[in-house]
């Protein structure tokens, strides 16, 4: 009846396990506790979860991932505590237990903390761009989200119930085949992976057709703003890339069910091509996180620093011939597997050319600065960062990518240092900056800068002390995923990792804290314009945040820098003759159930519970068929209704304070106003 | 890829039934271009591993010619009866040609699971070696979609029976096609890498 699920499931193992279990769980109900505390299920329901809309669905995906960026950041504390302390001991985790640590950091970070964060600010920002008022298949979109959800379920269940894989991020056989790993942790990690893959296969989907097809009049492809490009590459990358890890879970997962012998060590298995499926995905990953950083990274520069952007042709093709490439070096993940000379030195070649259009873009932003006017604004200084830290790490990898110093550093902490020192500035950073710069945007109130600064200062402190001690155990020689070692010489520098892990840790509670102060001053930090920075792009021309049909009447393009031109010619703000009805999608509860229902196909497929699977199979495919049935999706919001809540928006706009802070932007915006309403 | 051309007007009208249907069948083409990448990695797990045998039976020993060339036919003969559908005027006409495609379908996917079977019982399942494993994994995929694609096209008669041939109903028939003629290929695909290779 319920498969291999028994009550051994409980992780009553160990003490930490059954605490990190209970800490779910209570968090789990502490959130059940608040909502119905605040009375707030009607609207949860309501205006969140059974939204279509692609801001709340965007504020929905990057609340998931600071969710599971805390989770993924206790998993790293965890590992560099025991670290800092298992010289010749055991240290304070088990050697199971710290394996399963390391394989739920590489995933829920990936997975479950990064994609969703770019994803959700992708669906908030990119469809404001380009000028649209949707995005092409807004139910379409509900699905991804909540698919990503419940691949993000499973891992946090997994916790509770049974344990996760020990095999790594990377899943690599034949370690994490049935014969070395009969349990439910890879069946976890497989499930989760392929549920929220099939998401994000579909975001790219959606965003390949919103870009290409949804811009508004004017708006060339080489008129659009930066981060619809990178929007536009990425969203590429995702459709034509994560096929490939849906690919070699379901072979995974079909080798360990039904014995079959895709990557067995017996059998006619081939364990190499594991490695190359895999990698075939994951190389082209690390782009689609990074890219649309650098889309982030672009807006960030040219709003502080008051100018145009530098390059914006050569940033372009710089991003394009990335994500092309990006599909040609994937060979360099196993330079040690042990291909011949010539086919390494290829990849090698490969890898070292996709530095050149990275450094390209570098240079863009320095000169976009160059006798700019600089302000520093929370966003402006983790960009700042990035420049700085994310130069080292390009450099470390550029030596990474010849063939013969990589046969000396793989698998070596030299190896974790570089990926974080590429991956933490070039992407977590930029999400960072876009949170920041776009959250008043989304949600209405700007983010408090005094703990938005503490944060980021914590941030790039720890991340320094954290991962330059990484490079330094590299070359003497330390492994990656040690649950203990005998030589003393290491320990030093692994304390100073451990500290380095604390100061990140003051980071992160203080980017809570920042949200919880923002959230409280809220009415003091009010958005009144919608355009808080002196903003360039169109994003800003709707209200904070955007009504549902983002603009009343569709902007028409002449320019790059869209929202700035139509500052200048004093038309950002100009009335219509006369408003018309506009169709958004209803609300429906189609995501949810979709989505919950791939959750519980998957638990059940994790727990042998093959009914069950079986149920909920029918039952998703039922709910699609039903939901392809629907011919009227849309609601019609009457042209009275946007006539009255734009002129009470002109109204508050006109009546704006102007914010003692003083950065410029908001007086910026005021001042294009008064030519405008009238 | 032109700058989505049109006046506001039409853009302000963003539920305008051709833009939307233009936007999903654009969506439906990116869409099996992500499925062709499954099946383009699949084909290259079945290619490399096509030696790993271990000592079981071959191509040679399993294939039937006079069996694939009958399910090419079918498949072949349902397309174009599929593609009757989406010419034919009348509603009845219609219902018509997709039940007779249906039908073929049933008897492709019928043919393949009396392959399977038979294959399993003289122990060459999908567990006896790697080459197995892509073999069975390659081509169920395959049926696995022929047999979803059936389910979809019930579904469309049921909405042509109740709304008749309506803009939305037609527009999700030609999308239906689209797949069900990429399936067409695929199968051409794995007719020349997996069965003729293996009976030559």
């Amino acid at each position: 009846m319920l498969g291999r699920l028994t009550i051994e499931a409980l992780p009553l193992y160990s003490a930490i396990a059954a605490g990190g279990a209970l800490v779910t769980v209570l968090g789990a109900l502490a959130a059940v506790a608040v909502i119905t505390w605040l009375g707030a299920w009607r609207v949860l329901w309501t205006d969140w979860l059974t939204s279509v809309d692609h801001k709340r669905i965007g504020v929905m995906y990057v609340a998931l991932a600071l969710i599971m960026l805390l989770r993924g950041f206790v998993d790293a504390i965890m590992m560099r505590a025991q670290q800092a302390v298992a010289l010749n001991s055991d240290g304070y985790l088990p050697p199971e237990h710290f394996d399963q640590v390391f394989s739920s950091h590489g995933t829920i970070m990936i997975f479950f903390m990064a994609m969703p964060f770019l994803t959700g600010l992708i669906n908030i920002v990119a469809p404001q761009q380009i000028g649209a008022r949707d995005v092409a298949f807004p139910y379409l979109n509900a699905v991804s989200l909540w698919l990503t959800a419940a691949g993000a379920g499973l891992v946090l269940v997994s916790l509770v119930i049974g344990k996760f894989s020990t095999a790594g991020w990377t899943g690599y056989p034949p370690y994490s085949g049935a014969e070395y790993n009969p349990g439910v942790g890879v069946d976890y990690w497989i499930w989760a992976v392929l549920i929220a893959g099939v998401g994000s296969t579909l975001t790219g989907i959606n965003f390949v057709v919103t870009i290409l097809r949804k811009r508004a009049p004017g708006m060339t492809l080489m008129r659009m703003p930066l981060f619809a490009w990178t929007t536009l590459c990425t969203s590429i990358l995702m459709a034509f890339a994560f096929p490939a890890i849906t690919v070699v879970a379901v072979l995974l997962e079909l080798d360990r069910l039904l014995g079959m012998h895709f990557f067995t060590n017996g059998g006619g298995g081939n364990i190499m091509n594991y490695a190359n499926l895999l990698w075939i995905w994951g190389h082209p990953e690390v782009y689609i996180l990074i890219l649309p950083a650098f889309g982030i990274y672009s807006h960030v520069v040219t709003t502080f620093s008051g100018r145009r952007l530098f390059g914006y042709t050569s940033l372009v093709y710089a991003t394009c011939a990335i994500a092309f490439l990006s599909f040609t070096v994937w060979l360099h993940h196993f330079f040690t597997m042990g291909s011949s000379a010539n086919v390494n030195a290829a990849f090698g070649i490969a890898t070292m050319i996709i530095a050149v259009p990275t450094g390209v873009k570098v240079f863009d932003w320095l000169f976009t600065m160059y006798r700019g006017r600089i302000r520093f604004h929370v966003s402006m200084m983790y960009t700042l960062a990035f420049i700085v830290t994310f130069v080292i790490g390009g450099v470390s990898g550029v030596l990474l990518a010849l063939p013969p110093a990589d046969y000396l550093m793989h698998n070596s902490t030299f190896l974790v240092a570089h990926f974080h020192n590429m991956l933490i500035p070039g992407a977590l950073f930029g999400y960072f900056a876009g949170l920041n710069f776009w959250f008043p945007k989304a949600l209405g109130f700007k983010l408090d800068e005094r703990w938005g600064k503490r944060s980021f200062w914590c941030w790039v402190i720890g991340f320094y002390l954290a991962f330059m001690p990484l490079y330094v155990l590299g070359f003497m020689g330390m492994p990656r995923r040690m649950e203990h070692y005998d030589t003393a010489a290491w320990q030093p520098w692994l304390i100073v990792a451990a500290i380095g892990a604390i100061f990140v840790l003051f980071g992160l509670v203080f980017l809570v804290i920042q949200i919880a102060v923002s959230f409280q001053r809220r009415a003091e930090l009010k958005d009144w314009t919608g355009d808080p920075w002196n903003g360039r792009t169109l994003e800003w021309l709707t209200s904070s945040p955007p009504a549902p049909y983002n603009f009343a009447t569709i902007p028409e393009v002449r320019e790059r820098d869209a929202f700035f031109d139509m500052k200048n010619r004093r038309i950002a703000y100009a009335k219509p003759a006369r408003y018309e009805d506009i169709s958004v999608p209803r609300n429906s509860p189609f995501g949810l159930i979709v989505g919950g229902l791939a959750g519980i196909v998957g638990f059940a497929m994790v727990w042998h519970i093959w009914w069950l699977s079986a149920v909920a199979l029918m039952a998703a495919a039922i709910a699609v068929a039903v939901r392809s049935s629907n011919d009227d999706p849309d609601d019609i919001i009457p042209a009275a209704d946007i006539a009255a809540r734009e002129e009470r928006r002109l109204d508050e706009m006109a009546r704006a304070p102007a914010l003692p802070s003083a950065d410029g932007g908001v007086a910026a915006a005021g001042a294009a106003l008064p030519g405008t309403a009238t | 890829m032109t700058a989505s051309g049109g006046s506001l007007a039409a853009r302000a009208g963003s539920d305008a039934p051709t833009e939307q249907s233009a936007e999903k069948a654009f969506g439906f083409w990116v869409y099996l271009m992500t499925d062709a990448v499954i099946f383009a990695l699949l084909f290259a797990t079945f290619v490399v591993m096509s030696t790993g045998t271990a000592g079981g039976p071959t191509g040679k020993d399993l294939f039937s010619l006079p069996r694939t060339f009958g399910e090419t036919m079918l498949l072949l003969a349902s397309s174009t009866t599929f593609g009757l559908a989406t010419v034919a005027k009348t509603k009845r006409v219609v219902v018509r040609w997709l039940l007779l495609t249906i039908l073929l379908g049933l008897g492709f996917v019928g043919l393949e699971v009396l392959e399977f079977t038979g294959m399993i019982s003289r122990g060459a399942g999908p567990d006896r070696s790697g080459y197995l494993s892509a073999f069975f994994t390659l081509v169920g995929t395959h049926g696995l979609h022929v047999s979803i694609g059936m389910v979809c096209i019930a579904v469309v008669i049921g909405q042509i029976v109740v709304k008749g041939l309506t803009e939305p109903v037609s527009s999700r028939l030609l999308r239906l096609g689209m797949f069900w003629h990429f399936l067409d290929i695929v199968w051409i695909g794995i007719f020349s890498v997996v069965y003729l290779p293996g009976v030559l």
